[in-house]
């Protein structure tokens, strides 16, 4: 069933349909109705089964294109440290390193911050500040200020959301004009005072994984406070207050009951973020400073398979857009993998919670 | 009768478990506050660098070359509204009717391969869309086009239209919907008389916040848009078939320039993408926000 076909026949239906009054409709449907709605429903299921095709379709066509490169370089591309096109010899490890250095740096990052956000915005913190200021001031039940405890608790929610609809290429240029600048005078006074530690092993020059890491940290922070917010506040109000009764106080119940209560929850969403991490491109090909070495250096540049591809897309001669479709496919790899078990956690999370 | 010691009552910090409360309230209330201070920097930067430079000339010139002075990104903005609406063109059709055919058919095989499908999109990397469309559209065409650019976006926006939309529908009560049956409407009668009527806020919603995603993506227009010094039309002529000039790209090719003035644009135009994606989430928001006063 072809698109050109079914749309005339939707404006059709939806012109007759949303003229119809309900004296017309108060009746069985006639044989022409019968027919517009058989044909609508088929093309519906049409359009449900072109989705789950055209994902497949991205699989299929991505694994076809990277074919021959598979075959002609086989496992060997893995575990090659050496990318030079003049001699035809590829090799991914330092990009799957890099990958995953700074993904998991930026989840560890992401991590202690977003839940803290979450922490501080379920339990409530901002919105009981401002009641109290506001009952000392004796206005907690007036109509207009009786609300402000509630819409700070909003504007800090929609504040947190913000950081995720800034494009990461924007993201990016901040990073190379603030945050590089920023962070440089004390990396290089930590290289120069403990530089037998390997992860100071190096000096910042420019662009290089810290920078990177905090940037992306910051980009996946939404994510993480989201997924955690909504895995806290779905914890019954019952354990909260058996806790209290039992004497406890507001951090001791946090710790020991709600933070293992929502813990699922609070992981799908923090393997979600470390998919996100892993195929993020932007932020990563303006500050991970594009070089192919594996350094434990925070400070050293790397590269990561997402930014290999955008720095060498654009330029690439038929044989190697091959080569590069091979690491596509190995990034879609490992993203599907994170991204599937992320979902399936959250999912069993909720059912969880349900039950 | 033990005596109650009504000073162990009283909240002291110089109990430990009092004083460990107080500590962790402060660390965490600071970590959040910590948080924040990116998007104000963000916010400030773009206002201050960005806004310095913003001036009609930037609205209506194309880029310039390496050392020339001056210059805009006008074919830029026109070119990311193009590729941003063919996206539209592509992904609505198809989010909306899987989101029609989800909504009311709860866990047929088909529908949970059809969840699972725009779950799995939600977290596809931009880059990998970018990918397949380089594959699928630029190879088999023959050239870099504003139209392959826009198949790369719309992949990108299809998850949030679908998952959207179903909620939206879904959220229709019930009873309007057995009420409709129960006239003896047909389903299709029932979708487009009672369910979309009702759930377009919602529908529009979702469009709208996928629109933001994508008018900020650059990843996926790199190697399928390209960028382009031109404006799209030549003599009257639009062509949709040549490179085409993204905001985004722009931003991202100008950035790592050692000219001054390509930075500066690089800022005056992070600052009006930024402007387009906060008003495209800003219609979005306050279109779900009238729905909920309503009901």
């Amino acid at each position: 069933m072809s698109t050109g076909a079914a749309a005339p026949r939707m404006t059709f239906a939806s012109g007759e349909l949303f003229e119809a009054r309900a004296s017309e409709i108060a009746r069985a449907p006639s044989g022409r109705q019968t027919i517009v709605d058989r044909v609508f429903r088929a093309v519906c299921f049409g359009f449900t089964a072109l989705t789950i095709g055209l994902v497949a379709f991205i699989v299929l066509q991505i694994a076809y294109s990277a074919a021959p490169a598979v075959r002609q370089h086989g496992l060997g591309f893995l575990s090659g440290r050496v990318w030079d096109p003049n001699a035809g010899r590829y090799g991914i490890l330092g990009e799957i390193w890099g990958t995953l250095y700074t993904s998991v740096l930026a989840v560890v990052l992401g991590t202690a911050f977003g839940l803290a956000a979450a922490v501080f915005m379920s339990e409530g913190y901002l919105g009981q500040t401002v009641f109290s200021v506001l009952r000392r001031a004796d206005l907690h039940l007036h109509p207009i200020w009786g609300q402000l405890p509630d819409q700070a608790e909003r504007l800090l929610k929609n504040l947190i959301e913000l950081l995720a609809a800034i494009p990461s290429v924007v993201y990016g240029l901040w990073g190379l004009f603030v945050v590089i600048p920023l962070v440089r005078p004390l990396c290089n006074w930590l290289h120069l005072k403990l530089g037998w530690i390997p992860i100071f092993s190096t000096d910042l020059s420019g662009p290089g994984v810290l920078p990177a890491v905090i940037v992306l940290s910051i980009m996946i922070l939404p994510t993480i406070t989201a997924l955690s917010r909504d895995a806290l506040v779905s914890v019954p109000e019952k354990l909260r207050m058996a806790a209290y009764g039992l004497g406890a106080t507001r951090w001791e119940t946090v710790l020991a009951v709600i933070l293992p209560t929502a813990q699922r929850g609070i992981f799908g969403g923090v393997v979600l973020a470390f998919g996100r991490a892993l195929g993020e491109t932007m932020a990563l090909a303006m500050l991970v400073g594009n070089a192919n070495q594996i350094s434990l250096s925070l400070f050293s540049p790397a590269n990561t398979l997402a930014a290999l591809l955008a720095n060498n897309f654009p330029e690439a001669g038929a044989k190697q857009v091959g080569v590069l479709m091979y690491a596509a496919l190995i990034l879609l790899g490992i993203t599907l993998a994170v991204n599937i078990a992320g979902a399936v956690m959250i999912q069993r999370a909720t059912r969880e919670h349900v039950d | 009768m033990a005596d109650i010691d009504f000073s162990q009552l009283e909240r002291s910090l110089r109990r430990p478990r009092t004083l460990v409360d107080f500590v962790l309230t402060g660390v965490v209330t600071g970590m959040t506050a910590l948080s924040l201070v990116p998007l104000f920097s963000v916010v400030i930067m773009l206002a201050w660098r960005g806004g310095q430079r913003l001036s009609v000339a930037v609205f209506t010139q194309l880029p310039p070359t390496s050392l020339e002075q001056g210059g805009g990104f006008g074919n830029a903005i026109v070119g990311t509204i193009i590729i941003v609406a063919l996206a539209v063109l592509v992904s609505v059709p198809i989010g909306l009717l899987t989101a029609i055919y989800l909504a009311q058919s709860h866990e047929t095989r088909v529908a949970t391969a059809a969840r699972f499908c725009a779950k799995v999109l939600t977290g596809f990397p931009s880059i990998l869309a970018g990918v397949f469309a380089y594959g699928a559209i630029v190879i088999t065409t023959g050239g870099y086009s504003a139209f392959a650019g826009a198949v790369a976006l719309s992949i990108l926006m299809l998850p949030t239209i679908i998952l959207t939309s179903e909620d939206a529908i879904r959220m229709v009560p019930a009873r309007m919907r057995d009420a409709a049956i129960g006239m003896g409407a047909t389903r299709t009668q029932v979708v487009w008389m009672v369910l979309l009527p009702t759930a377009i806020p919602g529908i529009l919603t979702g469009i709208m916040l996928a629109v933001a995603r994508a008018a900020g993506e650059t990843a996926p227009l790199l190697f399928t848009a390209l960028f382009s010094n031109y404006w799209l039309w030549s003599r009257g002529q639009m062509n949709l078939k040549q490179p085409t000039a993204s905001l985004a790209v722009l931003i991202y090719n100008f950035a790592s320039m050692p000219f001054k003035n390509q930075v500066e644009l690089a800022w005056a135009a992070a600052l009006v993408l930024v402007l387009l994606v906060l008003a495209a989430n800003l219609i979005g928001q306050s279109l779900s926000a009238n729905r909920l006063q309503q009901s």
